[in-house]
């Protein structure tokens, strides 16, 4: 079974959100995700500055296997990236939820986010693919 | 129906991810394919290939008839245990097949062939067999691994008996040899050195278990194809199929055309392929970021093309692909990746050898 953190909220398409307090949320791909699309070679993030509406194509996972669209569950202004990622985009694999992080977004409506998946309703998506 | 190979508990008590493979379920990798790849790069690896088909030729004809199937000559095999890279083509010049034939003597010899047209390949042999006397035999009592990489001849001789290691000693590229209980041949799919092994069902998983002990990492069909493609090796059904000619895949120099009076199979429908001039098949290198993948479409100077095989090359850290284009193909090729098109360079389709880039 897939690791799903309590404490953070899941869009359908398999990106995970964590508050991080001040309207500020960060963005990443969960595990079950990455386990689908197998090593990560290279991650086109978005740029700081970058206003993305929820379920825009935010960044590009591209693994050995595919090329993936990561989509922007919340909308809000792009206000950091994971620059890690660009040296070590394996980081997305061994860490979906910590240092393979991807961007932050700072919500126009934190309202938003409570209308993400918890995690047993991601869990059920899993299940229900 | 699913097809398991002998070594599958194995797969599965390695914690491998299994996917189905034309009927087989195999393993694509046993945590990172980019790992399993460096493996085979820098030290050992080893793969399960007991879904590939092996079957002996065996009788008085056995030589005129490979003469007569192939589109390579076995006249060139005249060592015992000589190993020889050949398409088996249908009349209109497409590949049947591709396969490796070892040869003992005139009136016996051993092939491998592909798991995923085994079918198609049994018929096709047995059809082209009439007239022929020769027997067709498959021999599914063998499993197969490959050991491939530069450490990968000492790690897998440390399991040999000392009649095994006299037998394999100083043994040149592409040669087979029974010894005892093993078929040992000196090929492989990864551009670098090693062994393919054929072992008895009965000793397979305790052979495998063998291998991991001397520090053989186990490696699944996704560093397979990375490994093969930076290698410049053909994948069947994907580079050449029963459509394209071993022309247009880069697959001449497997064509015998001396003696000219030897016919076989495809023969006449590829002197006039080769006449009319054919599309052929190239090595793609994009160094920026971003991965070619199969099916996208390609422009060259006079013509298009498409991409046969294409994958982040984890050796030389960049994407690279193995392209079916027009002849009129120079240095540069355009290909559209996610509805943009970039600049790729073109190259001969073949990337790494021996661990190191031959760009």
């Amino acid at each position: 079974m897939s690791n799903i953190p309590a404490d953070l909220r899941y869009a359908t398409s398999h990106e995970w959100v964590r508050p991080e307090g001040d309207g500020i949320f960060t963005v990443g791909i969960t595990e079950h995700a990455q386990d689908l699309l197998g090593d990560m070679v290279f991650v086109d993030l978005p740029d700081v500055g970058d206003d993305v509406a929820a379920g825009d194509d935010a960044a590009v996972a591209e693994s050995v296997k595919a090329a993936s669209d990561v989509y922007a569950p919340i909308t809000g202004e792009v206000i950091a990236v994971n620059e890690d990622l660009e040296d070590a985009p394996e980081l997305v694999n061994s860490d979906p939820y910590g240092d393979g992080w991807m961007f932050k977004v700072k919500a126009e409506d934190i309202s938003e986010v409570e209308g993400l998946l918890d995690a047993e309703g991601y869990a059920q998506n899993i299940e229900d693919e | 129906m699913t097809n398991k190979t002998v070594l599958h508990p194995k797969h599965i008590e390695a914690g491998a991810k299994m996917v189905d493979f034309f009927g087989w379920e195999m393993p694509i990798n046993y945590g990172s394919q980019i790992e399993e790849h460096h493996a085979v790069r820098r030290d050992a690896g080893m793969f399960d290939v007991s879904h590939m088909t092996i079957v002996d030729v065996v009788g008085d004809d056995a030589k005129a008839y490979l003469q007569y199937l192939l589109a390579n000559d076995v006249d060139k095999l005249q060592d015992k245990g000589k190993a020889l890279y050949s398409g088996m083509l249908n009349e209109a010049g497409g590949v049947v097949d591709d396969l490796i034939v070892y040869f003992f003597e005139p009136t016996n010899y051993r092939l491998v062939v592909n798991s995923a047209t085994k079918e198609k390949d049994l018929n096709w042999l047995n059809k082209q067999a009439a007239g022929f006397t020769v027997a067709i035999t498959e021999r599914d009592e063998f499993a197969m691994i490959a050991v491939q990489g530069p450490n990968a001849k000492a790690k897998a001789a440390s399991l040999f008996s000392e009649a095994q290691q006299e037998a394999v000693a100083g043994m040149k590229p592409f040669y087979g040899v029974q010894a005892e209980d093993l078929f040992i041949a000196t090929t492989g799919y990864t551009g670098e050195a090693g062994y393919e092994i054929m072992v008895p069902n009965t000793r397979a998983a305790e052979f495998w278990d063998a291998l991991l002990q001397a520090g053989v990492a186990p490696c699944g069909l996704g560093a397979r194809d990375t490994l093969r493609l930076e290698a410049g090796m053909n994948l069947y059904g994907q580079d050449m199929d029963e459509t394209i000619s071993p022309l247009a895949a880069n697959m001449g120099w497997t064509i015998s055309w001396e003696p000219k009076d030897r016919d076989f199979v495809g023969r006449g429908a590829l002197e006039q392929i080769q006449a009319e001039g054919s599309e052929k098949l190239v090595g793609l290198v994009m160094t920026e970021k971003g991965v070619l993948r199969h099916g996208q479409n390609v422009k060259v100077e006079g013509g298009t093309g498409v991409i046969t095989s294409g994958t982040f090359s984890p050796t030389l850290g960049h994407s690279i692909a193995m392209a079916r284009v027009s002849n009129t193909v120079t240095d540069y090729a355009e290909v559209e990746m996610r509805k943009k098109w970039v600049t790729v360079k073109v190259v001969k389709p073949s990337f790494v050898r021996n661990g190191k880039s031959v760009l």
